[in-house]
């Protein structure tokens, strides 16, 4: 009686346990190994990069001189946010509406699920690729000149615009049903249930989704490469060539220049600080809104 | 009079009732669907188009070198007008290979621990820190690499190189920049989509069957070996292939650590190249040359078809896997 008793609770096997410890300990060594990049990363960004900050590395531009004072960042900063911010413009009212049309009214259809689908495609090809596109588009056929920051905003546009989409979409299903039927029950017409609803319930999930396309805009170099090319003074004429932080970084990397790499090391903390306050607010909103995914 | 009015109705000017939305209210309707709809139309047409343009324009390098030729040839001399790809493919293969052996079980291990090993204290913290590597932009990768990874890390590959010279793509003079520090950049780069991808499919496991195999005695591995990994199987290939579509697209952090030699290198620690390298670094001398635009837009082509091949694959392995509706219940494990 009792030897049965003890069989039917042996303990787990020593054998076992031991895999058991074994495997757990690999599964969280591995998880170590995927942090110690970050950290590393972010230790070499703050150690050199904070060394290259100074005032007038944020007020001057780049002087292009081979010897002597190589300049500040200021035109790439300039750059960057003229350029993100009419990518986003162009980017994140389109993608609402697609967003608002998966979800209003084509939820089961089979045009949507296609759409649905070639968004989800969209958001792999290569940003190399829609640098190539653009190139090949407006600038090789010199629609109002040859290189201007309005066609790099247009290669962005493209990149964010299946990020903004995807989630937007994501959001817009979190708004409850029953919100919109009160409204529709209540006699409004679907638009204004659409503009006086749903958007603005949603509005918080769709400005983090907006941030975070933004952020990655933000950090991409090669679409710009071939759109709005590089140059060294700061303009706020976005049909001419324009700087920014990623060509400036890649610039500087391939000059094999102490001097130039240091500028690249605090171009890329000033980079890094911008697309972390993005992603931070981003967040913030999200976990204030009512509507977390 | 008609029969309508003796109803006796309330109406307004042009006979409709009060009850009924004004024509203008009614049109909007309409032409907000139509609208919304053509936006979504929208985006099919602009990948039909961008596909359609980049052919048009890469026509010319296939016209010379033929369409295998261009793909499977050993030669990319551009000051002697040859344009075979074949260098770039094997590079990016090379270095995706590399990345997605190296990223691909960080990633698994990362997710598994978020989803079922981490105390709940450190779910939240760890995520956000694995999702953070997603944050840091590409260029800023090829930087560290260049600057501190390649040169830290090049006595230990010189060391594996020596001593494991008789492995097959190992041995010889390591050069600083190479295939290897470029998979190993794209491994840290795919990790956070990966492991989201997984936690998400793992997440979907039904809470069932992984208390099924505790209640019979399963330990927590044996739990996660029996019910977790068979049921997240699709969605994890899945998300390893979305990595891999990520490896082969990723351009300016591989440009500025692989060293851009056209060869194919005869082991992993060889100077290389890559499809999306050669585009980003040629396409300034290329510009006044219209074969040499043409192939660089034909390797363009070729990676958009690669890419596109390869994330059509690993959307249908995780729309399967993360709609657990559709699998039966019997067959999930």
């Amino acid at each position: 009686m009792s030897a049965v008793a003890q069989r039917s609770l042996r303990p787990v096997s020593p054998r076992r346990r031991r895999s058991d410890a074994i495997a757990r300990g690999v599964v969280l060594a591995f998880t170590i190994v995927a942090i110690v990049p970050l950290v590393a990363i972010l230790y070499w960004l703050v150690k050199e990069g904070l060394g290259a900050w100074s005032k007038t590395f944020f007020t001057t531009d780049p002087t292009g001189r081979f010897l002597g004072d190589p300049g500040g960042i200021r035109s790439a900063i300039l750059g960057t946010i003229e350029m993100v911010a009419l990518a986003s413009i162009i980017a994140v009212p389109i993608g609402v509406g697609v967003a608002l049309y998966l979800v209003e009214y084509g939820k089961v259809g089979r045009f949507a699920n296609v759409v649905r689908y070639f968004v989800d495609v969209m958001t792999g090809v290569p940003s190399v690729v829609f640098g190539l596109f653009v190139y090949i588009v407006l600038v090789v056929t010199k629609v109002a000149g040859t290189f201007a920051a309005w066609k790099g905003s247009v290669a962005l546009a493209l990149l964010m615009l299946p990020v903004v989409i995807r989630s937007a979409e994501v959001v817009l299903n979190l708004v409850p049903n029953s919100l919109r039927e009160a409204a529709l029950a209540l006699g409004a017409p679907r638009w204004k249930v659409i503009f006086r609803i749903v958007l603005p319930t949603a509005l918080p999930g769709i400005v983090t989704g907006s941030l975070l396309a933004v952020a990655r805009a933000a950090g991409e170099t090669a679409p710009l490469l071939f759109t709005a090319a590089f140059v060294l003074g700061s303009s706020a004429d976005l049909s001419q060539r324009m700087n920014s932080l990623p060509l400036q970084i890649f610039n500087d990397v391939g000059q094999a220049q102490d001097r130039l790499v240091q500028r690249a090391w605090g171009a890329a903390l000033t980079l890094v600080v911008m697309v972390l306050l993005l992603t931070l607010i981003a967040r913030l909103i999200q976990r204030r809104s009512k509507l977390s995914p | 009079m008609e029969a309508g009015s003796l109803t006796s109705r309330a109406t307004v000017r042009g006979g409709r009732s009060i009850h009924e939305r004004s024509p203008r209210s009614r049109a909007i309707d309409p032409l907000l669907k139509w609208f919304l709809s053509g936006l979504a139309a929208l985006i099919l047409v602009l990948i039909a188009f961008f596909f359609i343009r980049l052919f048009i324009e890469a026509k010319p390098a296939f016209d010379k070198f033929g369409y295998i030729g261009f793909v499977f040839h050993n030669s990319w001399v551009p000051s002697q007008q040859l344009y075979g790809a074949l260098p770039l493919v094997v590079g990016t293969l090379i270095t995706s290979a590399i990345a997605l052996i190296i990223g691909v079980p960080v990633a698994i291990a990362t997710a598994l621990y978020i989803t079922e090993l981490a105390p709940t204290r450190v779910k939240a913290p760890l995520t956000v820190t694995v999702e953070l590597l997603a944050a840091v932009p590409s260029v800023v990768y090829g930087l560290w690499g260049i600057a501190v990874l390649a040169p830290k890390l090049q006595p230990a590959e010189q060391w594996f190189s020596d001593t494991f010279g008789f492995l097959p793509l190992v041995g010889g003079q390591v050069s600083i920049p190479n295939y290897f520090i470029a998979g190993l950049i794209l491994a840290i780069m795919i990790i956070p989509i990966v492991s989201a991808i997984s936690r998400e499919v793992m997440a979907t496991v039904p809470g069932d069957h992984k208390e099924a195999a505790l209640a019979l005695g399963a330990t927590r591995w044996e739990m996660i070996k029996i019910a977790v990994l068979p049921y997240s199987r699709a969605g994890i290939s899945g998300a390893a292939m979305l990595g891999l579509g990520r490896a082969i697209g990723e351009t300016i952090a591989v440009t500025i650590v692989i060293g851009n030699a056209a060869d194919i290198g005869s082991t992993i620690f060889s100077q290389g190249y890559t499809l999306a390298a050669v585009i980003a670094n040629e396409f300034g001398e290329a510009a006044s040359d219209p074969t040499h635009r043409a192939a660089l837009i034909a390797a363009g082509l070729v990676l958009f078809v690669l890419t596109l091949l390869v994330n059509a694959l690993a959307r249908y392995y995780v729309n399967r896997a993360s709609r657990p509706a559709t699998v039966p219940k019997g067959m999930a494990g």
